[in-house]
Formats: C-alpha cells, sequence, structure tokens
C-alpha cells in the first residue's frame, strides 16, 4: 500500500517505516520531500509556460562501518522504503573499507521540531486567469516602445515539505512557501540588444505567499525597467579605466555568493568538490586568522531571517540552525560546513547540509548569506567619489575554480563624476581577485540601502544539485577596480 | 541496481489506456525522465558519498481549444501507484485549460511515428563500484564521480505517436591531483565497463601529473597562440546552446550568431558544426514526438546554413521547423576534424599556451558573442614545441568570432566524444564529438 503524502503524520509513517527495519546498522533516517510548484510565464503578451508539477520521494541514509550510504526512491510504500534501508545499508557497507573517514552518530544529532514559513497569503491564492492576465499587462506595461523587442513576466509558487525521522529518534517537520517573480524588457535598436530586468533572473525570490506578489511598486519599477532598457540603447560603453566601483544590492548578491559564500565551504576547502565546481583558495588554517577584507566587511549565514529565501531551522541532517558572524570586521571566523565536515576537517562550521531534493544527498550549502549594512547613507556615499562606476543587477558571471579570479558584468552602469551620479553606461563589467576586492571595500551603505533577494540556482555536488539561497546587502564602494565595457 | 521496474510496460500501458480518456477536441503528450543510477562519490581516492536512485518524473500536456497547459508527476513504474496521479492531474488540467489564454504559437503533434531504440549494457555492480574505481588509484589524490545505470526517455500522444529510448550507461568523471593542487581531468564512459582500458588511461593521466608537478608558471595577460583540446572546445561549443543557435535567440533576444546570420562577420571556411544524431546516444525525438533529421548541418565552411527552430519558433515566425527541442539547443553536436595530427600538436603550437579545459564559462557580450572564463586542469606553456611547465590560471575573454573565426589555425584531424556528464535532476545523455583547435591571438585578461 503506498502511503502517499496525504497522510496528516508522514513523521509517524516513516517512523513505523524504521521500526520494521532489521539491519545492523549503526543509525538510519528517512528524509522525505513533497514539493508542488506552479509556474506560469507570459512573454511578448503570449502564454510560455503554464506548468503545475508534484515531485516527492524519499532518501533513506543508513551508516554502517563509519561510512554513510543512500538509497533514494519515489515508490513509497513501506515494502518500496524498508528494500530502499537494505540498499543502502549494502551501499555503506559494501564503501566501508574505502571511506574517507569513519562517521559516527554525532553527524547525525537527535532533533525534534518544525519549521513553517511566514505567510499571509495561500500559494493558491490567485487563479490561473487572474495571474496569467497580471503577467500579460506587465508584458504590455513593459513594452513602451517598438525598440522593446521582448517582454517576459514569470511567477513561481512553491510549496516544499520535508519530513526527517531516525532511528535514535529525529522527527522534523518543515514546510516552505516560497515566491519567486522575475520580469524584463529586452531592448533593440541595429546591433545592439540590451535586456533590463527587475534585479536579474528571478532574483525575486523570497518566502511566503502572494502577500508578495504585486506590491505597490510594481508598475514604477515596470516603467523603469523598460525606459532602463530603452536608454542602454544609446549609451556610451562603459569606460575602461580602474575606477571607485559602487555595486548595488542586487549585484552584491552575486559578489557575496561567488567570491564569499564559496569560497567558505568546507567541503571545497576538503576537496569533495575539486573535479566539479572546484576548490577555494582559503585553507584550513585560515579560519580565525585571515583577513580577508577591509575592516567594514561583516558576513553572516543567516537562515533566521524572515522571509529570506533559504531560511529553515534545521538542515537535512537534523543540525539545528543559528544565525553565526563568517567574516566579522574583515577577520575570517568560521566556514560553511556540515557536521561532517567539521568533524573531518576540525573547524567550527554551521547547520548547513542542504539537499536539492529526495534524490541528492545533503552536502554542504550556503543557505542565507548575508553582508550585513554599515552606518553610510547612499548620498553621502556617492557624494564622496569623484570619479566611479554604479553597477546594478548581474547579468554574466565567471570565477575560477579556487574562487580567486572572478569577472562579472551587470545590466545596468552610470558614471559617478565629482560626487553625482551622472550618464548611464552600458556593458558594464569588471574584473578582480577576491582577496584584493574585498580588501578594496571602503564604504559600507546604511540599512536604508539594505536589500534582500535570493536564487534557486546554485549548482554544485556530483550528483549535481541547485538548490536555493538568499543574499541581503547594502550598496558598497570598492576603490580601485578594473571596469570595462562590451566588445568593440 | 535492480532491474526490477517495468518503465516501458508501464508507461506503454498507461499511455494507451489515457487516450481513451482524452475527449474529442483534445490531445494528450506523455513524456517520462526514469533512471535507476548508482552515484559513487570520491575524493582523496577513498569514498566520499555512495548511493542509489531511482527516479521518474512524467510530464502530461493536455491541449484544448488552442490552449495548452502540463503537469509533471513522479512515475514510479507501478500502474496502481502512477494511474492516479496521472488521472487527477488529467482532471486538473481539464479544469484549468479554460482559464488560460489562448496560445497562438502551440505545437499540435502530428503524425503517429513509432520509434524504439535500446541499448543495453554491461556496467559494474553496485558492490563492486568502490574497489573497481577506486583501487587503480591506489597512491593518487583523486576526486571524481562514478554514475552508471539505466536512463530511459519516453514518449506517447493521443494521436498514436509513440517513442522509447533507453541506454544503459556509466560516467566516470575525475581528477587526479599534484602536492600543491595541480590537476589532470579525465571521463571515462560508455556503455561497457572496461577495467584494462580504464587502466590505460590512468596511467596517461599519471604521465601528465608527472608534468604538473614542475613549479607553475605565471603569465602575463596578453594574447597567446593557444592549443585548446577536445574537453576545452566542446566547453566553447557548448556556449552555443545558450542564445547562441537558436532562432528564437537569434529573433528576439541578442543571439551570438546574428552576426554571423546578418553577413556582418564571418567564421573560419575550416569551421563546421552539425547536429548527428547516428551515433545513437541521445534520442532523436523532441517533447512534440517529432523525430529530428539523422543530421542536420548548422554552420558549413564558416557559413551559418541552418539554426536550430523547433516547431514553436516556426510557427511564431512562418518558418520551417527542423524539429529542434523547445530550448533550441545543440543535442547531438559535432565539429568536422581538420588536418592537423595530433601527435605535432606542440610542434604546430610551437611558442603559446596548451589548454586542456576551460572553467566557468558565461557571455560577457552576448550579442557580439564574447565569453569570458577560465583555463582549467592540465594547462601547459610551450615554447618551441616543449612543454616548459604548467601555468597559473588565466582569464580569457574573447569573441567567438575571432576562435572560430580569423585566428582560427586549424582543427586536429581526429574527433572524440566529450561526454555530458551533467546530473541536475537527472542523469544527462550524450556528449559533443569535437577535435581540439589551434588558435592564434587568444585573449587572456586575468
Amino acid at each position: 500500500m503506498a502511503m502517499g503524502f496525504e497522510s496528516d503524520d508522514m513523521l509517524a509513517s516513516f517512523a513505523r517505516v524504521l521500526e520494521g527495519v532489521d539491519l545492523p546498522a549503526d543509525w538510519i533516517g528517512i528524509r522525505g520531500v513533497r514539493e508542488s510548484v506552479t509556474r506560469r510565464t507570459v512573454r511578448d503578451g503570449y502564454p510560455e509556460d503554464n506548468v503545475r508539477s508534484l515531485d516527492q520521494g524519499a532518501m533513506v541514509e543508513v551508516l554502517a562501518h563509519g561510512q554513510f550510504g543512500y538509497a533514494a526512491t519515489n515508490r513509497l510504500t513501506p515494502e518500496a522504503l524498508r528494500a530502499a534501508a537494505a540498499a543502502a545499508y549494502q551501499q555503506a557497507v559494501a564503501a566501508s573499507a574505502l571511506r574517507i573517514h569513519s562517521f559516527s552518530v554525532e553527524a547525525r544529532p537527535k532533533v525534534v521540531g518544525q519549521y513553517v514559513s511566514p505567510q499571509q497569503k495561500p500559494l493558491d491564492g490567485f487563479s490561473p486567469a487572474e495571474l496569467c492576465e497580471l503577467l500579460s499587462k506587465i508584458c504590455r506595461e513593459l513594452k513602451v516602445s517598438e525598440q522593446i523587442v521582448q517582454t517576459y513576466a514569470t511567477a513561481i509558487a512553491n510549496q516544499t515539505e520535508s519530513w526527517f525521522v531516525s532511528s535514535n529518534g529525529s522527527e522534523v517537520y518543515q514546510r516552505l512557501a516560497l515566491l519567486e517573480t522575475h520580469f524584463s524588457a529586452t531592448a533593440q535598436s541595429g546591433s545592439v540588444v540590451q535586456t533590463r530586468s527587475n534585479n536579474g533572473y528571478l532574483a525575486h525570490s523570497y518566502q511566503g505567499g502572494w502577500e508578495l506578489f504585486p506590491q505597490a511598486a510594481l508598475w514604477e519599477q515596470i516603467d523603469r525597467v523598460a525606459h532602463q532598457a530603452l536608454e542602454l540603447l544609446t549609451a556610451e560603453e562603459c569606460p575602461t579605466e580602474t575606477a571607485t566601483l559602487v555595486l548595488s544590492p542586487d549585484q552584491m548578491m552575486l559578489q557575496i555568493h561567488e567570491s564569499v559564500g564559496h569560497p567558505l565551504e568546507l567541503d571545497r576547502i576538503l576537496g569533495d568538490e575539486r573535479n566539479y565546481a572546484g576548490g577555494s583558495f582559503v585553507k584550513p588554517s585560515d579560519f580565525g586568522q585571515l583577513a580577508y577584507g577591509s575592516p567594514l566587511m561583516n558576513i553572516t549565514f543567516d537562515p533566521t531571517v524572515a522571509g529570506e529565501f533559504a531560511s529553515y531551522a534545521y538542515d537535512d541532517t537534523g543540525a539545528a540552525a543559528t544565525r553565526q558572524y563568517l567574516i566579522r570586521q574583515g577577520q575570517l571566523e568560521r566556514g560553511l560546513g556540515s557536521l561532517e565536515s567539521q568533524s573531518r576537517l576540525g573547524v567550527d562550521g554551521v547547520a548547513c547540509a542542504r539537499a536539492s531534493s529526495w534524490n541528492r544527498p545533503a552536502i554542504d550549502r550556503m543557505a542565507n548569506i548575508n553582508l550585513e549594512p554599515g552606518k553610510t547613507p547612499l548620498a553621502e556615499l556617492i557624494g564622496s567619489i569623484e570619479r566611479g562606476v554604479f553597477m546594478e543587477t548581474n547579468r554574466s558571471w565567471s570565477i575560477d575554480d579556487q574562487r580567486y579570479k572572478f569577472q562579472f558584468g551587470c545590466e545596468y552602469g552610470r558614471l559617478i563624476e565629482n560626487g553625482e551620479l551622472t550618464r548611464p553606461v552600458r556593458n558594464p563589467n569588471y574584473r578582480a581577485t577576491t582577496p584584493d576586492f574585498w580588501h578594496s571595500l571602503v564604504q559600507v551603505g546604511d540599512r536604508n540601502t539594505w536589500e534582500m533577494y535570493g536564487t534557486p540556482y546554485c549548482g554544485k555536488g556530483e550528483p549535481n544539485q541547485a538548490i536555493r539561497v538568499g543574499h541581503a546587502a547594502p550598496v558598497c564602494a570598492f576603490e580601485n577596480v578594473e571596469v570595462f565595457g562590451g566588445a568593440q | 541496481m535492480s532491474r526490477s521496474v517495468a518503465w516501458e510496460s508501464t508507461f506503454n500501458q498507461i499511455a494507451e489506456v489515457l487516450n481513451r480518456y482524452v475527449q474529442p477536441g483534445e490531445q494528450a503528450l506523455l513524456q517520462l525522465v526514469a533512471e535507476e543510477s548508482q552515484f559513487t562519490r570520491f575524493n582523496q581516492g577513498r569514498v566520499r558519498q555512495t548511493g542509489q536512485v531511482s527516479d521518474g518524473q512524467l510530464r502530461l500536456t493536455l491541449i484544448g481549444s488552442g490552449r495548452v497547459c502540463d503537469r509533471t508527476l513522479p512515475f514510479t513504474g507501478e500502474k496502481e501507484t502512477d494511474w492516479p496521479l496521472i488521472i487527477t492531474a488529467l482532471a486538473e488540467a481539464r479544469q484549468e485549460l479554460p482559464q488560460l489564454p489562448e496560445d497562438p504559437f502551440l505545437v499540435m503533434p502530428q503524425g503517429a511515428a513509432t520509434s524504439r531504440e535500446e541499448y543495453p549494457g554491461q556496467l559494474l555492480e553496485a558492490a563492486a563500484v568502490p574497489e573497481a574505481i577506486l583501487t587503480p588509484l591506489a597512491g593518487t589524490d583523486s576526486a571524481g564521480l562514478y554514475a552508471g545505470g539505466r536512463c530511459m526517455r519516453g514518449y506517447a500522444d493521443s494521436l498514436g505517436q509513440l517513442h522509447w529510448f533507453e541506454t544503459e550507461t556509466f560516467t566516470l568523471d575525475y581528477s587526479l591531483f599534484t602536492a600543491d593542487g595541480q590537476a589532470v581531468k579525465e571521463v571515462l564512459a560508455g556503455n561497457q565497463w572496461d577495467a584494462a582500458q580504464y587502466d590505460r588511461q590512468i596511467g596517461t593521466c599519471r604521465q601528465f601529473l608527472g608534468l604538473m608537478e614542475r613549479s607553475p608558471k605565471a603569465v602575463p595577460r596578453g594574447q597567446y597562440r593557444t592549443y585548446l583540446a577536445p574537453a576545452a572546445v566542446a566547453d566553447l561549443v557548448s556556449m552555443f546552446s545558450w542564445g547562441g543557435i537558436s532562432e528564437a535567440a537569434l529573433r528576439r533576444s541578442g543571439g551570438a550568431l546574428r552576426a554571423l546570420q546578418q553577413g556582418e562577420r564571418q567564421l573560419s571556411p575550416k569551421f563546421h558544426l552539425r547536429e548527428n544524431f547516428g551515433r545513437g546516444l541521445v534520442p532523436r525525438f523532441n517533447q512534440w514526438g517529432e523525430v529530428a533529421p539523422t543530421e542536420l548541418p548548422l554552420i558549413a565552411s564558416g557559413e551559418l546554413v541552418n539554426t536550430l527552430i523547433s516547431s514553436r519558433t516556426a510557427q511564431e515566425y512562418g518558418l520551417v521547423s527542423n524539429y529542434a527541442a523547445a530550448r533550441e539547443h545543440l543535442r547531438a553536436p559535432e565539429i568536422s576534424p581538420g588536418t592537423l595530427n595530433e601527435a605535432d600538436i606542440l610542434k604546430q603550437l610551437d611558442t603559446g599556451l596548451y589548454v586542456s579545459n576551460l572553467h566557468y564559462l558565461n557571455w560577457s557580450d552576448q550579442p557580439k558573442g564574447r565569453i569570458t572564463g577560465m583555463t582549467r586542469y592540465a594547462c601547459f606553456w610551450v615554447e618551441q614545441g616543449e612543454i616548459v611547465a604548467p601555468i597559473q590560471n588565466l582569464r580569457f575573454d574573447e569573441s567567438l568570432y575571432r576562435c572560430f573565426g580569423d585566428c582560427l589555425i586549424d582543427l586536429t584531424n581526429t574527433v572524440v566524444l566529450v561526454p555530458e556528464v551533467g546530473s541536475y535532476e537527472h542523469r544527462a545523455l550524450g556528449g559533443a564529438w569535437v577535435p581540439g583547435m589551434l588558435v592564434d591571438d587568444f585573449t587572456y585578461t586575468l
């Protein structure tokens, strides 16, 4: 008989399955996930996507002889789950002689609790017709000129529930309500093509319901996006020079993600990711020692921020999640590492073992990584810069496998001349190395400049996993950065 | 892995039964992606994570009254579990359809074509994987992933089209490292596990690794004559799938080959790119059951002779579809060989950079075809045809119009398969057949 996910008490159902498993294992856990997604997309006023998805399944994980093994299945009968437990046990045993580390049950602490996303309006609060009409209207409003050659609007509502039970008594239920929205306009004049969007693809990714969208400022934002796309058609190229670079929070999201979040992942430092995502320039001995950036740099791992995209109470191994400083006043304090990585490396970490779904094992992930606000008002920050470029909204990102040499590009730039924002520039790019860049942080905007974004597409792991992360930051200024424009 | 799941027969039964529930004026399409996979991940020559995944996702598309909507749902291969979900999804889709706007570009499936391809394999048993992959790596610092098992793709619709593709494959994607972190990468892939072939490949890797022990050279930014080995070429070609050769991207979002299409820029007459499904690595059918031509030339002698046109794009712009997938990405890319003898590569390169792999490519100016990325793994500084030293990795920022155009000196006279090893959501299939490529003045910026 299939258990399905109709049961009100999946935790009890999984616990009963565990009771029926007879294996000489040190620990057994079941993590069930059910993800229900509605995605609607309109392009140029025409429907592009009207999809509702259900994905559900469970991973059974077994610890035996110091090695974890797993088996994941979308067949949710007690028989199938018990068979998965047996297969996971065999996986662990077969690998135990060649294990990289002898793990203990301490990597799976007993935990009981639950987490539910903040939410005011339900995710089914919009009828298909209402949402399609809203997205169509966004496209119509974006079409402010014949030079706008493509308009695009999408909304994704996601409810993800997970149930975690284990042989040492863990029982965790977490229910995430997630809303991701996006719109953009592409303008063309001859061979010049420029796209401007609402802070980058699906950057408006938050926990919550339809209270998040549409908001009062939506129509002003649409007007700004459309007209800035047109503005870029005749804007000059971003100059090639070394200048003060000011980044908006929607680009700081990417900057923090690539050059702070990833290099601090302990599994990268341990070498697990060397064959795919890469390693890190950060060494184990750097924790507690390395001046990562200027004293203005304060970075937190914070899965407790209400509404931020990757908030949760427990990671996928049952570790309780708390706010922790990773970098304080520029000094590196701790890394992004699960209990498994902490035990292997012997350094402090955080509750960040997360899996993209039921069919992938948990690995070290970022969750919410935020740059704490400073004290400088925006006007004062800009006013202090004689020559610089203000860049908004990521459109291109590339960094090396040690997270050292990077080049990022933005949708929209504006020159700063004699303390004022002046002409727009197109194809703004910049490049630097991570330590130099963060040491060149000279101004951090105050809380009024602080904005929160997220993305569902942080890729990593073998087998590959794409997962949600959140990033919040104020406007920041960096001195002596190489900036440049597009191809001649 | 267990072969107890009757994926194909259940899929066929459900497709047949579902057709009885389709009402006049409706069409229903089913697509299946399923796998039974073994994943064993290793680091420092030891097992990091190991497990198996049995997964299937079914996509139900309902078309009616000029409207279309989709449902995706779990597919277990057990009819009594799957059918209630499908019939519920059909009812929900039928209820939703009238609420949706009409879709002027919706693709109606045509005909009643059927196909079936199955490529059985001889893979390692799950319990044998750790020892088989790690024993030959003993004494090395190595990291990687073995992924193996059955992958299934299915399509059926209410007109009677029925396609099935099933292949039993593995990929072993791994890297060997020196003490100071320099590395060599290889991929072993196929339908048959061949321990002797693996041993030979590791032997070659160890030789390269010996070269990587030399002190790495810091090469200043600038333009250098560069040999791009096949894996690097495959990375560059992958950018054609990201707003490159898609007709939709060319029409409305700054597709990178627009200047080529408009005759404003040229590529080298030595550059030929085509889709070739004849090698049987990926299904030829797409999400509308359309079967792509076995071969489709895209760039011939440097000229854009075809773009990838899906039936949806064809509807919108009044074109003829070449049955591309909806994303209009390359599914079976193949670059024609040139005349360079691989054994003479270092001599032909003379002085410059030998680049085995690239990393983290992205458009730095997509409408102009400019790509940035990093060198990675076994990359060397070469002088007068001799390897001098590995390099500290460099960032490049270069236009495809230069590296596949004015600056392309020649390609090697053999092509190799660079297997697709991606596994986001499910294991990807196929790969790119590409030669190596010698280019002049490749631009490095950091």
